[in-house]
């Protein structure tokens, strides 16, 4: 058995010239989660389509649980649970009757249908809202149904298509510890985020940018091994500071963080701090300091302006 | 066995958002109920009061009872007197008035001379005798009203001289079946059935895939272990008693209101409507595959319906249709069914004896199925 769920080589997929995938490895690890961070268009959907056999791929192999995409995708279906971006549950139909439409279509016994059900309904929170019909419920209650709904066979791997994109940070926490439950379960789970502090949640993530992976690993990798120096600068006008400083060819970006300013410098310049200090917009009376770079400053770094 | 409960979730899914659109839920009841009325009242080929005028030129009492005599058919009713004929047909062109009878001065002399009212018999070769006794000037555009005004060219003026009614012998002698009274509900009523199936079925099924395309259900559904064949067969089931319920509509109040007969087996049209149903239904679902947008298999269904209503022989018979157009005819599910619910409601015929249409109309379903489901791909692209 292969330690890994998902293993994808040179994958790529085109819609006429535009290369909405071009060229992706991924290797996702068993009973992790994995994360894609990209911004929209980005690709994120396209390359779980692909994943989950309902696209086909222009060129590139796709090995998911043991079994070769698209040609196998039809014995895939037990095993993995997708939940799409779209809410694509009936609207006309209650939580209940949603649920049971697709316990039925998983083929649950009826004892073991109801008792699916209501053990979901209470892992999820939507125990006072069996009767509501979906379309009228709100983000979040209609996104943890699609959660319940994904998740209602026991999948082993789990695909998430930005997830938490109408709900709030606090139910957003709620559900990732939802997330993590069923990650201690065994279930490895792939999930597609443009929300920093999710894609930081990930075993691993992969930053995707106009479908090509400009950089993978666990958060923690990503930030060590960013080809760039955090400064953030103290100043009274950082505005006309940051103007200045994003002309220096030697800076990447700089973002201003109310008061102050922070400044990404490439790895090609040894001593950052003193190579903004000769600077003459720099005043001596401005503070400078060396920071741990967030997840945020890789993002910027590899893709964008920042990427050269 | 899973297989079942797949076409059993789909099926109870359908009729579950069925039961919650309202609007969809109330055509399908008001559809046969007006069609039915429209056609059973509005639609009538025995033509009745065609509003005419009248030229006359001779002013006499003969002339008069002449005019009440042709009324008395109830063909055309006069409407308009005119002196002359230019003005009646300055009516004629204002479509107040269909056509003009033109009264000659000299109508008396025609009239005794003539043989329809039989007072002498001359030979009829006789130039004189053989001079009408007026004109008729007919719009002639609207080909039904025009033949039904020509029915009056020959007709017989006995009574007109008080005359014993003329007992020629007819040259053939005629027995009207199935529809002695020549009402033209009785034809019209059956076929409705057809036309009101193939636009409701197809019209309903048409949507199916595509409102699911459209939602974004699809992109679930097709993620998770249903075949295309379960999918199809559950999305037809609930039109199935959709269908039966307008036939019974049509055929129940087309026989309490118009008094349409059944003369065949109730069974016999349970089965041969069961079918058709059937084969609309996967016409419908085959359009449905092929459809992006709702209203694209709107479209479709419109292209499907118009030749169902004109070719089928629903409103003209097959028979007088260029040989081209029976080609399209027979491709048409609405076609065979015409001739089955025809034959069984009218004739009451054996249908063993249609086993040619029956057999076409279980082929076109099984092949609708299996095309719709070979088409319908569980994928995206
Ligand atoms: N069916 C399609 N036909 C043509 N182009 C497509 C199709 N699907 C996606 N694309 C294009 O491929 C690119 C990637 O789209 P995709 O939906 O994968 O992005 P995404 O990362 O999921 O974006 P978002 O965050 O907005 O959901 C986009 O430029 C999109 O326009
Ligand atoms: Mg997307």
């Amino acid at each position: 058995m292969s330690q890994y769920a998902i293993q994808a080589t040179q994958l790529s997929r085109h819609f006429g010239d535009l290369k909405a995938i071009n060229e992706l490895d991924l290797q996702v690890k068993k009973g992790s989660i994995y994360g894609f961070l990209g911004p929209n268009g980005c690709g994120k959907t396209t390359a779980i389509r692909m994943l989950t056999g309902l696209l086909k791929p222009t060129s590139g192999e796709i090995d998911v649980l043991g079994y070769k995409l698209p040609q196998d995708s039809a014995k895939l279906r037990f095993l993995i649970g997708y939940m799409t971006q779209k809410f694509s549950l009936y609207d006309d139909l209650t939580v209940k009757e949603n649920l049971k439409f697709i316990a039925k279509i998983y083929g649950l016994s009826h004892r073991e249908q109801t008792q699916r059900i209501t053990e979901l309904l209470g892992i999820y929170g939507l125990d006072n809202k069996v009767n509501q019909l979906a379309g009228k419920m709100s983000g979040g209650q209609r996104q943890r149904l699609a959660l319940a709904a994904a998740t209602l066979h026991k999948p082993e791997l789990l695909f998430l298509d930005e997830p938490t994109s109408a709900v709030d940070p606090e139910n957003r926490r709620d559900f990732w510890e939802t997330l993590f439950d069923l990650c201690n379960h065994g279930t490895t789970i792939l999930v597609s985020t443009h929300y920093m502090d999710e894609a930081e949640r990930c075993h691993k993530l992969a930053i995707l940018e106009d479908g090509i992976k400009r950089a993978d690993g666990t958060p923690d990798e990503l930030m060590n091994n960013m080809g760039a120096h955090v400064i953030e600068v103290d100043t009274d006008s950082p505005r006309q500071l940051k103007q200045q400083l994003v002309a220096l060819p030697d800076v990447i970006t700089a973002a201003q963080l109310g008061s102050r300013l922070r400044v990404l410098i490439k790895n090609s310049v040894s001593e950052p701090i003193e190579f903004l200090t000769q600077q003459p917009s720099i005043l001596p009376t401005n503070a400078l300091e060396i920071v741990r770079p967030s997840l945020e400053d890789v993002f910027v770094t590899c893709t964008g302006e920042g990427r050269q | 066995m899973k297989s079942l409960l797949r076409i059993q979730a789909i099926f109870y899914k359908e009729l579950t958002q069925l039961s919650r659109d309202r609007m969809t839920f109330g055509m399908v009841i008001m559809i046969p109920l007006i069609e039915l009325m429209l056609f059973g009242y509005a639609i009538n080929t025995n033509i009745r009061d065609i509003p005419v005028g009248v030229v006359d030129h001779s002013q006499t009492s003969l002339s008069r009872v002449l005019t009440q005599t042709i009324s008395a058919t109830k063909v055309v009713t006069f409407t308009e007197q005119f002196i002359n004929i230019k003005e009646a047909q300055a009516a004629i062109a204002s479509a107040r008035i269909r056509a003009v009878f033109i009264i000659p001065s000299d109508v008396e002399k025609r009239m005794v001379r003539h043989q329809s009212v039989g007072l002498e018999s001359h030979p009829s070769s006789d130039e004189e005798t053989s001079r009408p006794i007026g004109q008729w000037i007919i719009d002639g555009s609207d080909t039904m009203i025009a033949s039904a005004i020509k029915g009056l060219r020959t007709m017989p003026l006995t009574e007109l001289m008080s005359q014993p009614a003329n007992r020629n012998t007819p040259t053939f002698e005629m027995t009207l079946l199935y529809n002695p009274e020549q009402r033209t509900v009785v034809n019209i009523v059956p076929g409705l059935v057809g036309v009101i199936l193939t636009m409701t079925m197809i019209m309903f099924t048409s949507a199916a895939i595509v409102r699911e395309r459209e939602r974004g259900n699809l992109e679930m559904l097709i993620t998770t272990p249903i075949h295309p064949m379960e999918l199809m067969i559950g999305k037809i089931i609930p039109y199935i008693f959709i269908g039966a319920l307008q036939v019974i509509i049509i055929l129940g109040l087309g026989h309490f209101i118009f008094n349409t007969p059944i003369n065949g087996d109730l069974g016999d049209l349970a089965a041969i409507t069961l079918l058709f149903i059937l084969a609309s239904l996967t016409l419908g679902l085959v359009l449905s595959t092929i459809a992006q947008t709702q209203l694209q298999s709107m479209q479709m269904t419109v292209f499907i319906l118009m030749p169902s209503i004109l070719l089928s022989g629903f409103m003209f018979p097959y028979e007088g249709m260029p040989e081209a157009a029976q080609y399209i005819a027979e491709a048409l599910p609405a076609t065979h069914y015409m001739r089955l619910v025809r034959g069984v409601v009218l004739r009451d015929v054996e249908i063993f004896d249609m086993a040619p249409d029956i057999t076409w109309l279980a082929l076109f379903t099984i092949g609708g199925l299996i095309a719709a489901s070979l088409r319908f791909k569980k994928r995206l692209d």
